[in-house]
């Protein structure tokens, strides 16, 4: 497996609230899935937002599927984004337009012939397992569906990285399990992952690699669970 | 092109309030400046009825023979800022004064009135230097006797005229700041109201010029309806005006199509700066 994707010695320091991130560096491979866990104000939702590209380092830098933070102009971060989906815990749709309408607004936004929009959003529906609330409104949806169709809007353009900020962060447990189940069915398939969140259990359950973050320093790096509890009680305000 | 017409009159359909507050707004702008253009005219067009009869006139010692007459008024027609040149006879003077001054006939009985050559001045020379000027070359013929053209009441015009220039500028350039503030707020106020739209489309790869494109076209629209609004209220204004107190003058066609041009260039420039302001903020944020 090759990276796609890395953090190199990247500092974020913030002239008002001062450093979220200091001297973090990791890498990730195609198809990986990585969390990152932390408390709030750690550092991960700075994180991910390096990796979109919407902030830039302060120092290090920052390279995903061949673009530098060091170089890339204001018109390759479309590009870039194209190549990315973006998930939150507030799930961002749009309140007045039907399930649908909101995974096909990101396809025509994007340039996507008028043809192919429609089956396109019935494909996406169908693989986040609403096909039945196409026409539903988000109020009309519960949290987990509205994160189902947020996860169906973040795979319009095939992305090869997932990047989802807390996106289990308003839903009960049962909803959690099931959207986890979703993103690692996504995963599974050739997109890779990085999931932000501060549900450890979630993270013991997987086995899978995740990362540490208190106060901007990357405390781990692996997938021994034990460090997970001790690094997370460690840490935190 | 399609997808931004659309955004376009959902934004129209889903909060029509705001929309017609951008367009009222931007219509009572552009109104408050038509307004103040029409007073601007029509005080141009008074000041040039004015101006038209201004006239520098040369008045003949008793004896002054006809080609002495002839050579004056060949010589007055040669200055470049003469538009015409005449000759008044006294016979003809006294029976303009007689016609002018009828209650003075019987005091006129036997007076002999002088002869006199007149001079009107082209557009835009009626300036008191000028005037002073040709005033002292006609002084210069030894058949002419006086020369007399209004000197204060010429000099009082062209001061009027100046200040109405200056002012006029001034009050119309502050006119068109406060159109382009006002447009531009509300113009933001809609992209508030759309924020969340941006945030998607920023998100899932959409150029900025595409971001813009809905914007643009909605502030294009909306500058278009409310500069065709604010003609049309001028339009009433200037009508009534017209039939209730005087005969005014109001703008070309050229004048209002330009009108229309400008809500729609402002509300392109008020759209253009906000969206931009938003887009980087948006940018920072995310």
């Amino acid at each position: 497996m090759s990276g796609i994707l890395r953090l190199t010695n990247v500092t974020k320091d913030y002239p008002r609230s001062g450093i979220a991130l200091r001297d973090v560096s990791f890498e990730m491979k195609k198809g990986e899935f990585v969390f990152l866990a932390g408390h709030s104000g750690s550092g991960k939702s700075t994180m991910l937002k390096l990796l979109a590209m919407s902030e830039k380092p302060s120092n290090g830098e920052v390279r995903i599927s061949g673009f530098s933070s060091a170089n890339i102009k204001d018109r390759e971060i479309s590009k870039l984004r194209r190549r990315l989906g973006i998930v939150f815990q507030d799930f961002r749709l749009l309140p007045d337009r039907t399930a649908e309408a909101n995974i096909a607004f990101a396809l025509e936004v994007t340039g996507a012939a008028q043809a192919t929009i429609g089956p396109k959003v019935a494909r996406l529906l169908t693989q986040v397992g609403l096909a039945s609330k196409a026409t539903a409104f988000p109020h009309e949806l519960s949290g987990g569906e509205q994160q189902r169709v947020a996860i169906a809007r973040a795979l319009v353009n095939d992305p090869f990285v997932l990047l989802a900020d807390e996106p289990t962060g308003n839903l009960d447990d049962r909803a959690t399990h099931a959207i986890y189940l979703l993103l690692r069915e996504i995963n599974s398939s050739g997109t890779a992952v990085v999931m932000a969140t501060h549900d450890i259990s979630l993270i013991e359950r997987t086995g899978l690699r995740f990362l540490v973050l208190d106060r901007g320093n990357l405390m781990y790096d692996g997938t021994d669970v034990a460090r997970l509890r001790a690094d997370m009680r460690g840490g935190g305000r | 092109m399609r997808l931004a017409w659309r955004e376009v009159l959902l934004a129209f359909r889903r909060s029509p309030a705001l929309a017609l507050l951008s367009i009222t707004t931007i219509a009572f702008s552009l109104y408050a400046f038509g307004l103040f253009g029409l007073v601007a005219i029509n005080i141009k067009a008074a000041l040039r009825t004015i101006e038209d009869r201004v006239e520098i006139r040369a008045f003949l010692v008793n004896n002054a023979k006809d080609e002495q007459i002839q050579a004056v008024m060949t010589a007055a027609r040669r200055v470049p800022h003469v538009a015409s040149v005449g000759y008044v006879s006294p016979d003809s003077a006294m029976q303009r004064a007689r016609a002018e001054l009828e209650e003075f006939r019987d005091v006129m009985e036997g007076t002999l009135l002088p002869g006199s050559i007149e001079l009107r001045l082209k557009e835009g020379a009626r300036d008191p230097e000028v005037m002073k000027q040709i005033a002292g070359q006609l002084q210069t013929y030894p058949i002419v006797d006086d020369v007399m053209y209004g000197r204060e009441w010429i000099e009082k015009l062209y001061r009027v005229r100046t200040i109405a220039g200056i002012a006029g500028t001034g009050l119309g350039f502050v006119f068109a700041l406060v159109a382009v503030i006002i447009i531009g707020a509300t113009i933001r106020m809609a992209i508030l109201a759309r924020t969340r739209e941006i945030e998607v489309m920023r998100l899932v790869g959409a150029t900025n010029g595409f971001v813009r494109l809905p914007y643009m076209l909605d502030g294009l629209l909306k500058g278009m309806l409310g500069g065709v609004i604010a003609v049309l209220l001028s339009w009433s204004t200037n009508r009534l005006v017209s039939r209730s107190f005087m005969q005014t003058e109001f703008f070309t066609t050229e004048q209002m199509l330009l009108g229309v041009l400008a809500g729609a260039l402002i509300g392109l420039l008020g759209s253009w700066i906000s969206v931009g302001r938003h887009l980087r903020r948006v940018w920072q944020d995310r």
